[in-house]
């Protein structure tokens, strides 16, 4: 009788240390969930401030001044514009081997 | 001396004391388990309440405001973090060069601090959305009675040429104006908060309950092409500036979903920089506005006369005279031209044309065509300040209002509602419900008038652009387009004023398959030209041939550069 008491003492205090043990790697864990949300909310922050900065940067009047005055790009007038069709392109390219 | 005879200890207590000191100990300890059992058992709140304070906290969750972006997702509203300084003016404690370096940081003068600080004794902010780097800079100063807290501030990369669509928040990051203001629910997130453990470092080690949800608000995509919208408020603002006029309004619209691609107003201002604001520049001009459109509304009294079977495209209308009395008043043609056909009224632009078959109609059916395209009645977009125009009831008209109204005097709309009505010329017969947001599957539009009456309106249309027609300049190369131009006098105080007009154009294209309609109006060009066909149809062809090519619409004419009429030589509206 009193050796089943003492194993069953010797495995009750086991799984009380268990039990410690366990609920100290919870709240580890836990607490590093915490700091990996509050990363993702700041790299969500981040990310809306890049794409605000993109937008700015991507501003179609910035992007055409820019295309206009230091690149000298001109949009070609409708005498230097061909529009090809992909139908008729598939022709025009065989009447050109011909 | 011998203790053991100690009169002292021969002495006898009687019973009754030993008993009495054991009863009074032992009450004393049942009422000291009583209590504790009644602090463990009945009343145990307070004591639990001390308790959780010491490791538990709650949290604020904080939600963003949802973004807005256009069509292809681009940003064109964003929220982010931004940190508002405040004081307790009586705890507020710093040396001169750490009030110095405060003001710099801050940048204001030193005296405007020491100002504010003076205000309130309990509660002041200082300055309130200043970047959190600069706030981070603040805060290791280490001024006692100073402090922070989060707050957010919009964004608006897109600056003036969307702001009219967008509006903007307030400082506490609530709509004030446009889509803001009008999707604030869905825009808006609702903060949070939750209860946790923490341990004495401050980290948090375990999640106790969630008081409320936070719920960030939604993103919201609209139906603005960013390109387009961009498009359409520089050619807009080239054409106010070179004709001087006092305002102008674009707007264009997918004629096969009912999307508003573009929608733009001049004046304008920067919605990131409110600090000088008019009424003039908040005014949504396309949505919260009406004008007499003039001109632009004969195609629907000649649409409704050919629906009925009065008249057919060749029918000849008595417009030699160009005059037309009704009792007292008469109406005049800028040209006159001999009798006209019904396609000719639309193609000159005949006042006496248009009155005439307008005096040939019943009024009733006339109201019910206007009401039908939706003049008279909000076009229900959910914008703030939409305005629904003005259409008599039919009962109260007089032959001259009936008259006048066929070129569009007497009656008021809006832009949009303008652009709108045209989409039956577009579809087939069908108008359709509008949107701001990104439609994935078009709403079912509402037969107006029959498809063949619509083709042989657009026949019409497609001849005012042609030489000949009052606007050969919103012609687009390598497209054939359709549109009518409009001229009409201001009402000022009752009455027309003579010199001051409002020029417009609505149209669409390509014929062949009607992809855009575009409506422009400019008040009071005053650089010499007032003539829709002059003012408005040049800003109408580059927007729309800019348009096309950018939706990648296939071309339906061959790409050979426009002739345009000789200088003096143009087709006249009549006014």
């Amino acid at each position: 009788m009193a050796r089943i008491n003492l194993i069953l003492l010797l495995v009750l205090t086991a799984c009380a240390l268990g039990l410690v043990t366990s609920q100290h790697q919870a709240r580890k864990l836990f607490s590093e969930l915490e700091r990996e949300q509050e990363r993702a909310k700041q790299l969500d922050v981040e990310w809306g401030q890049l794409q605000l900065e993109q937008s700015t940067w991507a501003m179609h009047a910035r992007v055409e001044k820019i295309a206009r005055e230091r690149l000298r790009m001109i949009v070609p007038d409708a005498k230097r514009t061909q529009v090809v069709f992909p139908g008729v392109a598939a022709a025009g390219s065989q009447g050109a081997q011909r | 001396m011998n203790y053991a005879a100690s009169p002292v200890l021969a002495l006898r207590l009687p019973l009754w004391r030993s008993r009495l000191l054991l009863v009074t100990i032992a009450g004393g300890f049942l009422v000291l388990a009583g209590r504790a059992l009644y602090l463990q058992g009945w009343n145990n709140y307070f004591l639990q309440q001390k308790g959780e304070s010491r490791y538990s906290r709650v949290l604020e969750i904080s939600a963003n405001r949802g973004r807005i972006t256009d069509r292809h997702g681009e940003a064109l509203a964003i929220s982010t973090p931004v940190k508002s300084v405040w004081a307790i003016p009586e705890e507020v404690q710093f040396t001169s060069p750490q009030r110095a370096k405060l003001a710099a940081l801050l940048e204001m003068p030193p005296q405007e601090i020491d100002k504010r600080l003076n205000e309130s004794t309990s509660f002041v902010y200082l300055k309130r959305q200043i970047p959190p780097e600069v706030a981070e800079r603040v805060s290791e100063l280490h001024i006692s009675g100073l402090f922070q807290n989060r707050e957010y501030r919009r964004y608006y990369p897109g600056g003036e040429v969307m702001a009219h669509v967008l509006g903007f928040t307030g400082v506490d990051d609530v709509g004030q104006e446009g889509i803001e203001l009008a999707f604030q629910s869905t825009l808006a997130g609702k903060s949070g908060s939750r209860r946790v453990i923490k341990d004495r470092m401050g980290q948090i080690v375990e999640d106790m309950e969630s008081i409320r949800e936070a719920q960030n608000g939604r993103d919201l995509a609209l139906a603005l092409d960013a390109k387009l919208q961009n498009l359409a408020f520089s050619q807009l603002k080239l054409a106010v500036e070179n004709h001087r006029a006092r305002a102008g309004a674009i707007v264009v619209l997918d004629a096969k979903t009912g999307e508003v691609l573009a929608l733009a107003n001049l004046p304008t201002y920067n919605p990131n920089n409110r600090s000088r604001l008019s009424g003039a520049q908040l005014r949504n001009r396309v949505i919260t506005d009406t004008f007499e459109p003039g001109s632009t509304l004969k195609p629907f009294t000649v649409a409704l006369a050919i629906e009925q079977g009065r008249v057919t495209p060749e029918t000849m209308i008595a417009t030699a005279s160009g005059t037309l009395s009704i009792g007292k008043a008469s109406i005049h043609d800028a040209h006159t031209f001999g009798d006209m056909s019904v396609s000719q009224v639309i193609q000159r632009s005949s006042n006496v044309g248009a009155a005439r078959i307008a005096l040939s109609l019943p009024a009733e059916s006339m109201w019910g065509m206007f009401d039908k395209v939706g003049f008279g009645s909000l076009p229900r977009l959910g914008f703030p300040g939409e305005v629904s125009g003005k259409l008599r009831a039919y009962k109260t008209w007089r032959p001259i209002e009936q008259a006048t109204m066929a070129y569009g005097h007497g009656i008021s709309v809006s832009l949009l509602q303008l652009a709108r009505a045209y989409t039956i010329f577009a579809r087939d017969g069908e108008l359709m419900p509008l949107s701001l947001l990104r439609v994935d599957a078009p709403l079912a539009g509402k037969q107006v008038i029959s498809p063949d009456t619509a083709r042989k309106l657009r026949a019409m249309l497609e001849l005012a652009v042609e030489v000949g027609g009052t606007a050969p300049k919103a012609r687009v190369m390598g497209y054939r387009v359709a549109g009518k131009t409009g001229t009409a006098h201001k009402e000022e105080n009752g009455a027309y004023a003579a010199h001051k007009y409002v020029s417009s154009f609505v149209g669409l294209a390509p014929v062949s398959d009607p992809r855009l309609v575009i409506a422009v109006m400019l008040d009071e060009p005053s650089a010499g030209q007032y003539y829709g066909g002059a003012v408005a149809a040049p800003v109408f062809s580059t927007v729309m041939g800019g348009a096309l090519r950018m939706l990648g619409v296939r071309p339906d004419a061959p790409l050979k550069p426009l002739e345009l009429p000789p200088e003096g030589s143009e087709i006249k509206e009549g006014v």
